[in-house]
């Protein structure tokens, strides 16, 4: 038997290819980026001739799987929480028109927001496309969900979601490997409307979606990954799912007194919440995210009886993720609170690497600006974000990818000026292109900073699909070639890019700065890969 | 078995390669092993920590409980400070002194060597000056692994046959200067434990 140690993520990916998988399609995004790297080192991908590139942006990859899929073979599709919002469209629809090879999207949410702008937790997402979820508990489980998940999806013609958090994503863990199997055959579907979701053909598929419902419930409470554990104490009843199960085993080292139910499929399995309610004077919840099962527990009238405790009685914290002392005091159970911090502790907040290409034109701008006073610089998300922070406090706003651009243009369109944007290589090929169409279309008075330091910096250096396009494609969108600049943001360059800056701000129009200068830490890399001293 | 451990420091400092050799070594051991860790926001300077778990029996939660740390092994000394809820009584702090500055105010190393002072169990070497003595700054982090390997639990040959596991890919040098950052690391640990 093969045994390997692995994340979480590694886990669910080797799991993939171990289950026949065709094509594995993303993005990059904190906590779900080592899922399609490790696939990307493996040895059994290359062998088998997997399909593993970096998508441009989540909405694409999961196209591209569904298309893989359509194709009759099996596709996974992974990104982060808020890349769930990019491709909620192909996600919810796909969920209509159905699977054909199998069909698996997996999403690793931030509970705490260790690196994203919220916690949304993905398996609401289910509940508008009415597709079953599967949420590991531990790296095994992690390992073992894609081939199910496979034979659930090609079996149920859906796709399944496969929902990671944070700690698993990012803890490794011994997994025991299992059989493989081979790729599917190509073997597009028969019928040759199955994906033509035009309203006629839509609400005969959305029909049976929805009749499809009653069985995937009983997958879920005959599932391996849902568990009734019972226990003598029945004064309380615990359930948790996901990692929120590890935590009670914890903190009851293995052998919980209580009735325990362990979900980790979903649909709910509402025959053991049942039994649990049955069986116990009252039910506590552990779940890592939203308190999602417990208020479809509380319902709309609430918890009439009182007999249920979790985040959203204030048992449990509301916001924000689990961890074992949390579970332990919500239990009342003894804990040890080890010594305190000595109050000389000061933050290490992130900064920009010596070096960073981002602040020499943080630098520039800002030198720039000082004309502008009364202007605003609408930011996007990436290493650059962190030019909010001290010592350059260069921008305004940072919403979500794509948002830079955009907001400027409404901003300019509301009487705002000047309105700069700045957006990174990589996000600007994700989401912003739309938007500087949409500035083109109107000849909008903004000036866009592109940062193009080569690579996906943020998430670990990744390869840009924007490299040695970026100025082409700003020009194919209608961006006027006199108004299409580059610069090189070094220090010796400094006096120049002030000026050039300047010049494309006052200009009433829309215009583009590229500033071209590669990441300092992909650099290294490069340096060393390719043996340079 | 059973030993609960803080890998802390900052990005760059090569923590992730630590956790990554104790992990090989408690695999070929035999030992159950799980490994949390945390990446900063940023690639380089922010705080970098990990949770490394390892058992002859099943471990259940990624995350180690306050109170209950056996070892904080930490690659700069006010990182090694940030986790003190975690250690358990007895539990022993292994630091590298030197710290890395790149926040203003950074605390008085006085005052951060008289709160390591109050600790009943700790040991601060300077990481920096023994792996230059090994051939160079960069095995920094080997040195604090081998100052800490007394108290993790695994068998210093264990933990060397790691070393060699992790750097396969790297120059046959790299992998002999990590080898003696680790030994002269673990001797100035055992000289000033005498724990030998
Ligand atoms: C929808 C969405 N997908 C992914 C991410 C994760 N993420 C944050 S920034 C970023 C890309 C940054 O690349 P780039 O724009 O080139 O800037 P750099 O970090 O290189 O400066 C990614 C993938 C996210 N925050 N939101
Ligand atoms: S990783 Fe690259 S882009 Fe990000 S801060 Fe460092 S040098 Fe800048």
């Amino acid at each position: 038997m093969t045994t390997k140690l692995l994340l979480g993520d590694e886990a669910l990916a080797q799991g993939a290819l171990d289950a026949g998988l065709s094509g594995a399609y993303a993005y990059p995004g904190t906590p779900s980026t080592e899922i399609t790297e490790y696939i990307q080192r493996s040895v059994r991908a290359e062998n088998l001739d997997v399909h593993c590139r970096w998508s441009t942006n989540e909405k694409v990859a999961l196209e591209e799987a569904i298309g893989m899929s359509y194709a009759g073979k099996r596709a996974m599709v992974s990104m982060k929480h808020v890349g769930l919002n990019v491709a909620a469209d192909p996600f919810i629809n796909a969920a209509i028109a159905g699977a054909n090879g199998g069909l698996l999207v997996s999403v690793a949410d931030d509970p705490s927001m260790h690196s994203s702008q919220n916690e949304q937790d993905s398996r609401l997402y289910t509940d508008l496309a009415l597709v079953p979820c599967l949420e590991p508990s531990n790296q095994q489980e992690a390992y073992d969900a894609p081939a199910y998940a496979f034979d659930l999806s090609e079996q149920m013609n859906i796709p399944v979601l496969i929902r990671l958090t944070t700690r698993l994503a990012h803890s490794r863990s011994v997994v025991k490997l299992g059989q493989t199997r081979g790729k599917n055959k190509l073997a597009p579907p028969r019928d040759r409307n199955q994906y033509i979701l035009l309203p006629t053909n839509a609400r005969g598929s959305y029909l049976d979606l929805i009749a499809r419902q009653p069985q995937l419930l009983a997958e879920s409470e005959h599932s391996p990954f849902n568990r009734y554990e019972d226990g003598p104490d029945k004064t309380r009843g615990i359930i948790a799912s996901g990692i929120g199960y590890n935590y009670v085993q914890e903190v009851y080292n293995g052998a919980c007194t209580h009735p325990l139910l362990k979900i980790s499929q979903y649909p709910i399995p509402v025959k053991q919440v049942q039994r649990l309610f049955a069986e116990c004077e009252e039910v506590i919840l552990f779940e890592e995210g939203y308190p999602y099962i417990e208020a479809k527990i509380r319902g709309l009238l609430g918890d009439r009886d009182a007999t249920i405790r979790g985040r959203l009685d204030g048992t449990i914290t509301r916001t924000g993720e689990l961890n074992p002392d949390i579970v332990a005091r919500a239990l009342a159970l003894p804990q040890s609170d080890g010594l305190t911090n000595p109050s000389i502790l000061v933050p290490r907040p992130p900064a920009l690497c010596p070096g960073c290409p981002h602040a020499d034109t943080y630098r520039a701008l800002n030198a720039a600006m000082d004309r502008f006073p009364q202007g605003r610089v609408f930011s996007d998300i990436g290493c650059y974000t962190l030019g909010a922070l001290p010592p350059h406090e260069a921008i305004d706003t940072c919403i979500e990818m794509g948002a830079s651009i955009t907001m400027a243009k409404g901003a300019s369109d509301a009487g705002l000026a000047p309105a700069v944007a700045v957006i990174g290589d990589s996000t600007f090929t994700h989401s912003g292109m739309t938007g500087l169409l949409d500035c083109v279309a109107e000849d909008a008075h903004v000036t866009i900073i592109i940062l193009d330091n080569l690579t996906v910096a943020m998430t670990g250096g990744q390869e840009s699909n924007a490299t040695n396009r970026l100025a082409a494609i700003c020009s194919g969108l209608g961006v006027s070639k006199e108004h299409i600049k580059t610069i090189i943001p070094l220090p010796k360059h400094h006096d120049e890019n002030v000026r050039i800056i300047g010049e494309e701000i006052a200009y009433e129009g829309t215009s583009v700065i590229i500033a071209v200068r590669e990441c300092v830490q992909t650099l290294r890399r490069h340096a060393r890969k390719g043996g340079a001293k | 078995m059973k030993k609960d451990i803080i890998l802390a420091g900052v990005g760059g400092q090569g923590l992730l390669s630590i956790a990554a050799v104790i992990g090989e070594a408690a695999l070929k051991s035999g030992l159950l092993i799980k490994q949390a860790e945390v990446h900063g926001m940023a690639q380089r300077g922010g705080v970098v920590q990990s949770h490394v778990r390892l058992s002859d029996k099943p471990i259940y939660s990624d995350l180690i409980k306050a109170g209950s740390a056996d070892l904080i092994l930490a690659t700069e000394p006010l990182e090694a400070l940030r986790y003190l809820t975690f250690l358990k009584e007895g539990g022993m702090v292994v630091a590298n002194s030197v710290p890395f500055k790149n926040v203003d105010p950074y605390p008085g190393e006085e005052e951060i060597r008289a709160r390591f002072e109050t600790l009943p169990h700790h040991l601060l070497i300077d990481a920096i000056a023994i792996a230059k003595e090994a051939g160079s700054a960069l095995c920094a982090n080997m040195v604090v692994l081998g100052a800490g390997s007394p108290f993790v639990g695994i068998p210093d040959d264990a933990l060397c046959a790691a070393i060699k596991q992790v750097f396969s890919g790297k120059d046959k040098k790299i992998i002999e200067t990590n080898l003696k950052g680790f030994s002269l690391g673990r001797e100035a640990s055992l000289d000033a434990t005498g724990t030998n």
